[in-house]
């Protein structure tokens, strides 16, 4: 068991990889596309009063 | 829509805190023209070296980590709480957590530290690490003061009314938290004794050395770096008045930049006793961080696409999408210096110095100041900046200093590299170390030269914006009028 975890761990790269290909996969997967990008308006709801410019 | 039209009265309530946020603007322009002061004073001591003036408080080894520090640690720092703590109670629609009392603590613990460090530093006292100088008790007290502002920063996204947490609170979290574990493990050490500053390093040798540029290099990268990503995902996208190019990009950016930064600091160290494999992954991690960096580059640009002639009209979106733009560079160019075939030739040299003043002025100062522009109105609750025109001849001045220094240190550098690198026929160096500090002399007059723009620029921020809180509007020809705001129906 214990050899078992440490040739896992000496993979680590492979893992790290591995989370990172399955970050890129969840954000681009096309049906979270328009939630996600709903997001980018967060920054825009908090208007307390037109600002007069 | 009911839920949402109910949001949006609550959001209206004035319950922000925004004192504090007031307090750290001022902190950052104080800090930040006493910083390209001290900058300037030592570019020229390094042309003329009698500005040493002889005595040990003003010798370049002392006033060096107090500009260094000042730029990073008080421009930068009070840059990244004002901005921060603004952002996060306006993307999370809840004020400050812990109250008047944890932020008023926050800002005087924070500028304590400032000031123990500073005088340290000129009086002699340094643990000599770079960007790590001050001595245990200040490290001590920055950790407390570090903590609550942690404290303060993720409670206020715990308490928060809106379901997501904007990216540029990701951005702002990362630094917080990557910083403390760099600050603690990098300052471990023992105190030669409780009432003395003294102490030592609890690392010895290549350890040490590493374990210091593991902290420098992402201190670079999540000080510098990904704190004000946080800035840029907030302000550029409010001054242009579009959101992100691409919110799933930006969270790719963000994962990429934080698994890959963290393995990047042995390029400090090329060519040194750290092992050769530990050398190449450095540099690997380096290479590879061109993705992240540009990813963030083309997301902040791109923002703009289809309001491009803002650029023209709104010098305040201008420093920000230029700082972008100098982004995008430094981060080409500091990959570029991470191989280590390129590093036998820049480093040591003023490249790195270059190299580094490129990303500081022109993309963290840069972004600050379009920030800060944004913020001052805002906080004070006045109609508008008093000068346009006077961000116009900021921006300018600013730009041209920033200019002739990267190109000055260029010039220097590389023909710095290339004089101690040169043999004659018999395999003898041709030239001694003098004659290339003699070389140099005229890109160090250049160099501080436009140190004095950039400070002037600075200057001229400082008063703008005192005229700005006193609600004063200068009779000035106005901007011109872009197509986007022609096409707009009056309000």
């Amino acid at each position: 068991m214990i050899d078992l975890a440490t040739s896992l761990r000496e993979l680590w790269i492979v893992w790290l990889v591995l989370l990172f290909v399955g970050i890129v996969v969840w954000t681009w997967w096309p049906s979270r596309k328009e939630k996600l990008e709903r997001h980018a308006r967060i920054p825009f709801e908090d208007e307390d009063r037109p600002h007069a410019r | 829509m009911a839920s949402i039209a109910l949001g949006r009265v609550e959001a209206a309530a004035p319950a922000y805190n925004e004192d504090v946020v007031r307090w750290f603007t001022i902190a950052t322009m104080f800090w930040g023209i006493v910083g390209f002061l001290v900058g300037t004073y030592i570019a020229f001591q390094l042309a003329y070296p009698v500005l040493n003036l002889d005595l040990e408080w003003t010798t370049f080894g002392r006033l060096r980590p107090v500009h260094t520090s000042a730029v990073i640690f008080a421009f930068g720092g009070n840059a990244l709480m004002a901005t921060s703590l603004y952002v996060v109670q306006r993307t999370c629609r809840t004020p400050l957590f812990g109250g008047p009392l944890l932020a008023t603590f926050l800002f005087w613990g924070y500028q304590l530290f400032i000031v123990l460090a500073a005088v340290g530093y000129v009086t002699g006292i340094t643990q000599g690490r770079e960007y790590a100088e001050p001595e245990w008790y200040v490290d001590l007290w920055l950790t407390i003061v570090w903590v609550v502002y942690l404290i303060v920063f993720f409670g206020t996204i715990l308490n928060r009314k809106e379901p997501h947490i904007y990216v540029a609170n990701w951005f702002f979290l990362a630094f917080i938290v990557t910083v403390a574990m760099l600050h603690i493990v990098n300052n471990l050490a023992v105190p030669v004794s409780l009432l003395g500053a003294k102490s030592y390093s609890l690392f010895a040798g290549v350890q040490d050395a590493l374990t210091q540029w593991w902290y420098g290099h992402n201190a670079v990268g999540f000080f510098l770096t990904a704190g004000f990503l946080g800035i840029m995902y907030y302000f550029v996208p409010k001054q242009a008045e579009r959101p992100v190019y691409s919110y799933r990009l930006s969270i790719i950016h963000f994962w990429a930049l934080i698994f890959l930064y963290i393995w990047a600091g042995p390029h400090h160290l090329h060519f040194t006793a750290l092992p050769d494999w530990a050398q190449v992954l450095g540099m690997t991690f380096s290479v590879m961080l061109w993705m992240p960096s540009w990813g963030g580059m083309i997301n902040g640009l791109m923002t703009l696409s289809g309001a491009w002639d803002k650029l023209r009209t709104d010098p305040v979106l201008r420093f920000l999408v230029v700082s972008v733009a100098f982004y995008g560079m430094s981060t080409f160019e500091g990959p570029l210096m991470s191989i280590r075939q390129v590093n036998a030739l820049s480093h040591y040299t003023d490249w790195t110095v270059g190299h580094v003043h490129s990303g500081a002025l022109g993309w963290v100062a840069f972004v600050t100041f379009g920030a800060v522009y944004y913020l001052v109105p805002r906080l004070w609750k006045v109609q508008r900046l008093y000068s346009l025109r006077l961000v116009e001849w900021h921006f300018w001045i600013a730009t041209l200093g920033i200019v002739l220094y990267i190109t000055a240190m260029w010039v220097s550098g590389i023909m710095q590299g290339l004089m101690w690198r040169s043999y004659d026929s018999l395999g003898f160096l041709q030239f001694s170390f003098i004659e290339t500090v003699e070389a140099m002399h005229p890109f160090y007059v250049i160099r501080a030269f436009g140190g004095v723009l950039f400070l002037a620029g600075a200057l001229i921020m400082a008063y703008n914006l005192y005229r700005t809180t006193k609600g004063d509007i200068r009779v000035e020809e106005p901007m011109p009028v872009g197509a986007a705001a022609r096409l707009a129906p009056a309000e």
